[in-house]
């Protein structure tokens, strides 16, 4: 049984990775997986932020490809899961503290010991991004409906379909009023304009601020608005299929599936 | 309340503005990602136009131009020479007239005088740029549409 090695990309920085491979592990391993979250972004580690394990951190990432420390020491796991833990990034090193065939080897050797391997990217094109594509089989394309985002994904989505590794994206931060107006890109434009299937729809919303602040994941707060959002990430990548929140008014993910099934 | 005050009026929503700029801007990034489909574009077109008439292989320029609302490839193809246009025993294809392209320059080495008639102008918009492109199989580069 061979575990899901999915990279979460994006090519622009600070469109929601970090966020995403936090809140879709977490509901992941909510849903009874054995989770392992590799953060790759080396000198800008978050992830341990962003889930509140910063206090924990003994070994990293780069300690595990010199051989100072066995996997296995240098994963946090997170108590409020039964199955979720990360590695952490150096946060003193450079990119290139670690090669592409490190890299690979240690996914290779978590995906041993889970179902899912997810793999945080740092923003780029460029050697971080390489390390953290290594060892992946699929890729999630993170992007916000904004133009630059939008080229910066369309550059990242022609690397990955040079490594053959089958593409989802997630549209983060919509603001549906904005969409309704006219002001801003709708879902269905940005899976036009990247042709890739969708797999998640995250609108903008304080509440990721606020439970990032907290260092919580959203699917552990019954009460988040953004809860069931990540829950269906998290289905869909199972291989369920779970039909679309509809942010528009109109029956945009009926269209929308239509356009992806025919296209 | 603004948005319907702003439709009333007419204007383009920025979103539309963005998608349209997107779209561009793509095809733009994606030509400049293959440059061995230009290569192999630029070899196809330039056997096409060599059937009617001569045309001077080493100073063939492609270029990519946006203009308003489309990308336009302009490519300049210096002929060099032009047959007689009265061939009886072929059957008059279309093709066969090469357009009025000034008097029949003294045949061959006509090149640098000769004002270039610009040979194409082809305009890409329509389809969103197609993915699963610039890939370097092996031989066939054409720029397939892909889904
Ligand atoms: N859906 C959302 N609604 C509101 N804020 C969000 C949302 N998603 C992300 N953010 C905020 O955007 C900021 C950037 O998010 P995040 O760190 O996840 O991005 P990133 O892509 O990992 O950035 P980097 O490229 O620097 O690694 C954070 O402050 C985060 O709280
Ligand atoms: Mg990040």
């Amino acid at each position: 049984m061979a575990a899901r090695r999915i990279v979460i990309t994006s090519g622009k920085g600070g469109v929601g990775k970090t966020t995403t491979t936090a809140n879709v592990g977490a509901a992941l391993a909510k849903r009874g997986h054995r989770v392992i979250l590799i953060d790759a972004d080396i000198g800008l580690r978050n992830l341990d932020l962003v889930l509140g394990l910063e206090k924990r951190i003994v070994f990293d990432l780069v300690e595990v490809a010199e051989g100072r420390c066995q996997l296995r020491q240098a994963l946090i796991k997170d108590k409020r899961f039964e199955s979720l833990s990360i590695l952490p990034a150096a946060q003193t090193r450079d990119k290139d503290a670690i090669t592409e065939s490190q890299f690979a080897a240690i996914v290779e050797q978590a995906a041993e010991a889970a179902d899912y391997v997810l793999i945080d990217c740092p923003a780029g094109i460029e050697a971080g991004f390489r390390n953290a594509v290594a060892g992946a089989k699929e890729a999630i394309v993170v992007t916000t409906p904004e133009v630059s985002a939008i080229r910066d994904a369309d550059r990242v989505v022609g690397k990955l379909n040079d490594k053959h590794l089958p593409i989802r994206l997630i549209v983060n931060r919509l603001r549906p009023d904005m969409v309704r107006s006219g002001d801003m890109l709708s879902v269905e434009d940005v899976c036009e304009i990247l042709s890739v299937e969708l797999i998640g729809i995250v609108p903008d919303d304080e509440e990721i601020i606020d439970t990032t602040n907290k260092g919580e994941p959203i699917v552990l707060d019954d009460t988040a608005r953004l809860r069931m959002i990540y829950d269906k990430i998290a289905r869909r990548l199972e291989g369920d299929v779970v039909p679309f929140t509809n942010f528009d008014g109109q029956s945009l993910l009926g269209r929308l599936f239509g356009a992806l099934k025919a296209g | 309340m603004i948005e319907w005050v702003k439709k009333m009026f007419g204007q383009t929503p920025s979103s539309s503005t963005a998608k349209e700029r997107l779209r561009l801007v793509l095809m733009t990034d994606h030509l400049a990602l293959a440059p061995e489909i230009i290569e192999s574009m630029k070899r196809d077109l330039v056997d096409v136009i060599s059937r009617y008439v001569e045309v001077d292989r080493e100073k063939v320029e492609v270029n990519f131009e946006r203009e308003d609302k489309a990308l336009a490839m302009l490519a300049n193809i210096p002929i060099t020479a032009v047959a007689r246009p009265n061939k009886p025993e072929e059957e008059p294809k279309a093709k066969a007239e090469p357009a009025p392209a000034a008097e029949p320059e003294p045949v061959a080495e006509a090149v640098a005088a000769e004002p270039q008639a610009k040979a194409t102008t082809s305009t890409m918009s329509g389809p969103p740029p197609t993915r699963r492109r610039r890939k370097k199989k092996a031989g066939g580069s054409k720029p397939a549409p892909a889904h």
